[in-house]
């Protein structure tokens, strides 16, 4: 449904998006993320015909985006990076408003209004100015307006930012429903969002595609070797190294707490239970022994931070608060 | 409904919300009230000293009233029309509205005649209002309604040139005074234009400099005098400004 190929925005001397190409299927949800400035937002006005790209082409739905914007418009529901609502105006009064821009009357809009306002749980506010509603509810609007004229594809920048935490799960849930019928391409620098709703995802950083995958590959892909933690309630002396002479066993390192020890492990090689029957044996109280797998998190940090030339041993320390057991 | 319909819909309903509207409309039918008045006063007050005079008065309301009411609107539509229009595109940019319009599907030509349309119809029934002192001045004496109408023609003209301005003036910023500003200073130098015409005399330069100036197209008209040059210059310059105004939200996209 959307086909981008070697895309360059440049600003002046400034490159926003360096040749940039990727593709979303029918039906399929894919996921953008990126660090705040990484060219994220100047890809989806590509994709709206908001703005011309200096090089490259992208097509939607089959349409040049250059040649025919108003086709590819048509296609499009996209709620830009601020709900784009009129505060003067009532819920009612938006939705009609844009149904009309999209050529909807009568019945069918009268229908599609109601239908999103159900969707989105507007009904309570319908008759009310947006002015006088809350940022999660300004949101909504802003979804309701992508969704209005049911189209084939949604381009949806952080939709889920301002709403509360009930609320970021229905829209989730939303999109996931929405997928299969409807081409999504959303971005989001909330990782577990990615994880949650998409197939796909494209991470994105200094203007430049720097990994494409499903997350689970992703963080597969990046882990260059297992990781064990182990606390031990009373370690002996010579722990490390009896730790390091079982078979598999890389490296080890202690870390900060006393009796935490950080275990590296060949690939494709589960030593937990050699490691517990050694604990167990040598009785230094074992209390915790768990595997550690990647997040997308990591494999984010890990991504776009390499760009800026940080050291990957750094990052990955960084992130290990943050790792989840397997 | 069309787009275009849709956006002059949406236009007058925001425009009839906000005070701007009820303020700017009360400002000028009290200025214009005001203005007639004294007009009628002091057309009324020579018709006495004539009297005294003469014994005998025949005054001519038509140049004692409404040339000088007709010259008086021309200078308060250059200051209260950019009010109205400053905020057409101004606000969108400003509000991030502005994206969500040009993703629509419609052509930016519909935007920006529809946003020209809905200012061009407020401003229409504002002017429409004022069109009660000559029905009430006819009541209680004679003039000829022919310069008056064209006087009206004249002022519908020149209003939708003073918006289409202003259209221009707003898509040029997201900064609604300083858009007022630009179509205030734009307008200004329209009308300096004819002196400066003048200044340069009957030479073919400074024909060309007063033929730009929208005075002596305006003048013509409230004379009486419905002339197919003047009628050129009113759409030719209204056309010309929302070409402009076109390419300036066409360009926007870019930066």
């Amino acid at each position: 449904m959307i086909e981008v190929q070697q895309i360059t925005k440049r600003y002046g001397q400034h490159t926003a998006l360096d040749r940039v190409s990727f593709s979303v299927a029918k039906g399929e949800v894919l996921a953008f993320l990126g660090p705040n400035g990484a060219g994220k937002t100047t890809t989806m006005r590509i994709l709206t015909c908001f703005m011309p790209a200096t090089e490259g082409t992208a097509r939607v739905a089959g349409f040049d985006c250059a040649d025919q914007p108003l086709e590819v418009k048509r296609r499009i529901g996209y709620l830009p990076e601020t709900p784009p609502v009129y505060q003067e105006l009532t819920v009612t009064e938006y939705l009609q408003f844009v149904g009309r821009l999209r050529g909807l009357s009568g019945k069918i809009l009268t229908a599609s209004m109601q239908r999103e306002v159900e969707r989105l749980g507007l009904g309570t506010v319908q008759h009310r100015l947006i002015g006088n509603l809350s940022r999660g509810y300004r949101q909504r609007v802003g979804l309701a307006q992508a969704l209005l004229h049911d189209p084939p594809i949604l381009i949806l920048d952080e939709p889920t930012v301002g709403l509360d935490p009930k609320q970021i799960l229905e829209i989730r849930e939303l999109i996931k429903n929405l997928a299969g019928s409807h081409s999504v391409i959303l971005s989001t620098h909330i990782l577990p969002e990615a994880t949650a709703v998409c197939q796909r995802v494209v991470i994105i950083s200094g203007g430049r595609i720097v990994a494409e995958d499903t997350p689970e590959q992703l963080s597969a892909r990046l882990r260059q070797s297992e990781k064990i933690s182990l606390t031990l309630k009373s370690p002996a002396a010579d722990t490390d190294s009896r730790l390091k002479s079982v078979q598999g066993v890389q490296n080890v390192f202690t870390s900060g707490a006393p009796g935490t020890f950080l275990l590296e492990c060949e690939l494709g090689r589960d030593v937990r239970e050699e490691v517990a029957r050694l604990a167990v044996t040598s009785g230094w109280g074992l209390l915790e022994l768990k595997a550690i797998s990647m997040t997308l998190e990591d494999v984010f940090l890990q991504l776009t931070r390499h760009e800026e030339g940080l050291a990957p041993d750094a990052v990955t320390a960084a992130a290990e608060p943050a790792s989840q057991p397997a | 409904m069309t787009p275009v319909q849709a956006i002059i819909a949406k236009e007058l309903r925001s425009y009839f919300v906000s005070p701007v509207v009820y303020v700017v409309g009360s400002v000028f039918l009290l200025i214009v009230g005001l203005l007639a008045y004294l007009y009628v006063f002091f057309a009324g007050a020579q018709a006495i000293q004539l009297m005294q005079m003469q014994g005998s008065a025949q005054i001519n309301l038509n140049d004692l009233v409404f040339r000088n009411l007709f010259g008086s609107i021309r200078f308060i539509l250059l200051i209260i029309l950019p009010i109205l229009t400053m905020r057409l595109f101004a606000e969108e940019r400003k509000l991030r509205t502005f994206e969500f319009l040009l993703t629509s599907p419609i052509r930016i030509n519909e935007i920006v005649v529809g946003k020209f349309m809905s200012v061009f119809l407020v401003f229409l029934s504002l002017l429409g209002l004022t069109g009660l002192m000559p029905l009430m001045l006819a009541l209680f004496s004679d003039f000829d309604w022919y310069p008056v109408l064209t006087g009206y023609l004249g002022l519908v003209l020149l209003g939708a040139l003073f918006l289409s301005v202003g259209v221009l003036a707003s898509a040029l910023t997201e900064n609604q005074i300083v858009a007022a500003f630009v179509s205030i200073g734009l307008l200004l130098v329209l009308w300096l234009l004819a002196g400066l015409g003048t200044l340069l005399g009957d030479t073919a330069i400074g024909q060309a400099v007063s033929y730009l100036s929208f005075m002596e197209h305006y003048d013509h008209l409230v004379r009486g005098l419905v002339d197919t040059k003047d009628l050129v210059y009113f759409f030719s310059g209204l056309a010309l400004m929302l070409f402009l105004s076109h390419r300036v939200v066409d360009s926007a996209r870019w930066k």
